[in-house]
C-alpha cells in the first residue's frame, strides 16, 4: 500500500496547486524510494524515460511559424471568420462554433480560447440571437447562455485535439503505453480518436438544440404571464 | 533513416529551446532572467546531447529544473507580439491565406505517416519546416523573427511544456516501483477478473474521477493506465490505440465536470462575469456524464 504514496503526493500537490513539475518529480522520487530503488536508479530511470519520450515535446519546432503567423494576424483572421457565422438561434451559433473549434483543434490550429473568442465574439452572438428571437431576455437566461457559450469552446477543444497526429495527448498515450510495454503508433491513436470526435459533435448538436427549446419554453412562459397580467 | 531524421528533429527542438534561453538572457526587463535562461538552456541540452550522456545526469538535470520551477524562477519576459492595429491590417491584407502555412503542418504530418514508411513525428518536422518556409515567403518577414517569435511562444507556454514528457517518466518510475500491481490487486477484489465490460467501465470511470480530483487528465492517464488499464483492459486483448485514445478523452469528460480544472471552467466563468462561479460546470455536467457513458460503449465495441 505504501507504494501508492506517489499517487497521494500527486493528488495533494494538484489539489493545492503546488508547482506541477516539482510535484511530479517529488512523487516519482518518493515512489522509487519506497519501491526499493536506489537514488541512482531513480535518477537513471527518470533520465532514460525522459530521453525516450523527447518526441512528446516536438511541438517546439512548430512554435516559430505559429508565432510569425500570429504577428501577421492569424487570430484576427479567425475572429473575422467566426463573426461571419450566420445562425438564427443561440443553439445554432454554439453548434457552429463547436464544429469550427473542433476542426481547428484536429488541424492543431490553436485558435480558440475563452478570452480570445468566447467573451468577445461567441457569447455576444449567442446573446444577440436570443434577443432577436425573444422579447425580454432576462438576467437568468443570459446566465444560462454564458455557461453554454463557454462549454462550446471546451467541447470542441477537448474532443477534436487528439485527431491531430502529434497532439500532446496522442503522444502521451503512445509514450505511457510504451513505458508499460505496449507499442502503438501516433497515427493509430489519432485515427482512433475520430469516433469520439464525431460522437461529441453529434451530442453537441442535440445538446444545443435542447438549449434552444429550453430557452423558447422559458421565454414563451414569460410572455404568457405578461399577457395574463395585462388582463 | 527515420531514426536519424528524428534525432535531427530533436536537435531542432533543442535549438528552439536554446534560442529561448538566449532571448531570455538578453531580455534585460525579464523578471527572473537567470533562472529562465538556465531552465531553457538545460532543456536544450537534454534535447541535443541527451542521448549521449549518462541517464543519471539527465535525471539530475530534471531535478535542477524542478527546483527552478518550484522557486518560480521560470517566467515570461518582455517579448511582444505586433501591435493590434498592425495585426488587424495585415490580417485583412493576407486574408485566409494565413491558414495555409498553419494547416500545412498537420496535413503534411498526416500524409507522411499515412503514405510513407516514415513516422508522423518525422512528418511533423517536415510540416513545420515547410510551413515556416511558406510563411517566410508569404509575409516577407525578416528571418530573425523565426527566433524571436519561437522563443516568445515557448516562454508563454512556459515550464508546463515539459509536463507530458515528465508524466511519462513518472509512469516509468511507477512501473519500476510496482505501483500498478498494488492498484490492480486492490481493484481485483471489486472488479471480476476476466469481465471485459467491467474492466472497460472501471478504466473510463476511473479516468474521469481521477481527472476530476486532480484537474489534469494527463496525470490521471499515467496513473490509471498502469493501475486499471493494464490488468483489466489491455491484458484482455484490447486494441491499445482505441483503448488509449478513449481512456484519455474519458478523462476529458471528467475535466468538464470539475472546478479543479480552473483554466477551463472557473476562469471562463469569471471572464464571462457569471453570477454563479460554477456556471460553466453546471452547463457541462449532463454532457460530460452522457459522453462518459458513450466512451464505455465505444471502448467495449471498438477495442474488442
Amino acid at each position: 500500500m505504501i507504494k501508492l504514496i506517489g499517487v497521494v503526493i500527486i493528488l495533494i500537490g494538484f489539489i493545492f496547486k503546488l508547482d506541477t513539475i516539482a510535484v511530479v518529480l517529488t512523487a516519482g522520487i518518493v515512489t522509487g524510494l519506497v519501491g526499493g530503488l536506489s537514488f541512482n536508479e531513480i535518477l537513471s530511470t527518470l533520465g532514460e524515460a525522459f530521453i525516450a519520450n523527447r518526441y512528446m515535446s516536438l511541438f517546439l519546432v512548430t512554435l516559430p511559424v505559429i508565432g510569425i503567423l500570429e504577428r501577421y494576424g492569424l487570430r484576427e483572421r479567425a475572429a473575422e471568420l467566426i463573426k461571419s457565422i450566420k445562425a438564427v438561434t443561440t443553439g445554432k451559433v454554439l453548434t457552429t462554433y463547436m464544429l469550427v473549434r473542433e476542426l481547428a483543434a484536429a488541424f492543431s490550429l490553436r485558435l480558440g480560447g475563452h478570452v480570445q473568442f468566447i467573451r468577445p465574439l461567441v457569447y455576444p452572438m449567442a446573446e444577440g440571437a436570443a434577443e432577436i428571437n425573444y422579447e425580454d431576455v432576462s438576467e437568468d437566461e443570459l446566465e444560462i447562455i454564458k455557461g453554454y457559450s463557454a462549454s462550446a469552446e471546451n467541447f470542441g477543444n477537448f474532443f477534436g485535439q487528439n485527431v491531430f497526429i502529434a497532439a500532446g495527448g496522442v503522444l502521451l498515450i503512445v509514450g505511457t503505453l510504451s513505458e508499460l510495454g505496449v507499442e502503438v503508433t501516433p497515427l493509430a491513436v489519432s485515427k482512433s480518436s475520430i469516433p469520439i470526435a464525431v460522437t461529441a459533435f453529434i451530442f453537441a448538436v442535440i445538446y444545443y438544440r435542447m438549449l434552444d427549446s429550453r430557452l423558447s419554453k422559458r421565454l414563451a412562459e414569460k410572455e404568457d404571464k405578461a399577457e395574463r397580467g395585462a388582463k | 533513416m527515420g531514426a536519424i531524421l528524428l534525432e535531427g528533429l530533436y536537435i531542432m527542438a533543442g535549438l528552439v529551446s536554446l534560442v529561448t534561453a538566449f532571448m531570455a538572457f538578453k531580455d534585460s526587463k525579464h523578471p527572473t532572467r537567470m533562472g529562465t535562461t538556465l531552465f531553457w538552456a538545460l532543456l536544450a541540452l537534454v534535447f541535443i546531447v541527451g542521448k549521449y550522456v549518462p541517464a543519471q545526469l539527465i535525471g539530475a538535470v530534471l531535478i535542477v529544473m524542478g527546483f527552478l520551477t518550484a522557486t518560480k524562477q521560470v517566467n515570461f519576459g518582455s517579448q511582444k507580439n505586433a501591435e493590434e492595429s498592425v495585426r488587424e491590417e495585415r490580417s485583412k491584407q493576407f486574408g485566409n491565406k494565413l491558414f495555409v502555412p498553419a494547416m500545412s503542418i498537420a496535413i503534411i504530418a498526416f500524409a507522411v505517416a499515412q503514405f510513407t514508411p516514415l513516422s508522423g513525428l518525422v512528418g511533423l518536422g517536415f510540416g513545420a519546416i515547410t510551413a515556416t518556409v511558406i510563411a517566410l515567403v508569404m509575409t516577407k518577414v525578416e528571418a530573425g523573427y523565426i527566433a524571436y517569435d519561437g522563443s516568445r511562444l515557448l516562454q508563454q507556454v512556459g515550464s508546463a511544456s515539459i509536463l507530458p514528457q515528465l508524466l511519462a517518466a513518472l509512469g516509468s518510475l511507477f512501473a519500476a516501483a510496482g505501483v500498478g500491481e498494488v492498484i490492480a490487486t486492490g481493484i481485483s477484489g471489486v472488479i471480476p477478473q476476466g469481465n471485459i465490460l467491467a474492466g472497460v467501465a472501471a478504466y473510463c470511470i476511473g479516468m474521469a474521477v481521477f481527472t476530476m480530483i486532480m484537474g489534469n487528465a494527463f496525470a490521471a492517464f499515467a496513473v490509471i493506465t498502469a493501475g486499471i488499464g493494464m490488468p483489466f483492459v489491455y491484458s484482455q486483448g484490447a486494441d491499445p490505440a482505441v483503448a488509449g485514445a478513449l481512456a484519455l478523452t474519458a478523462g476529458y469528460c471528467g475535466t468538464l465536470m470539475t472546478p479543479m480544472a480552473a483554466n477551463f471552467n472557473i476562469v471562463p466563468a469569471a471572464i464571462l462575469e457569471t453570477k454563479n462561479k460554477n456556471r460553466v460546470i453546471i452547463s457541462q455536467v449532463p454532457f460530460g456524464v452522457v459522453l462518459l457513458g458513450a466512451h464505455i460503449v465505444l471502448m467495449y465495441v471498438l477495442a474488442f
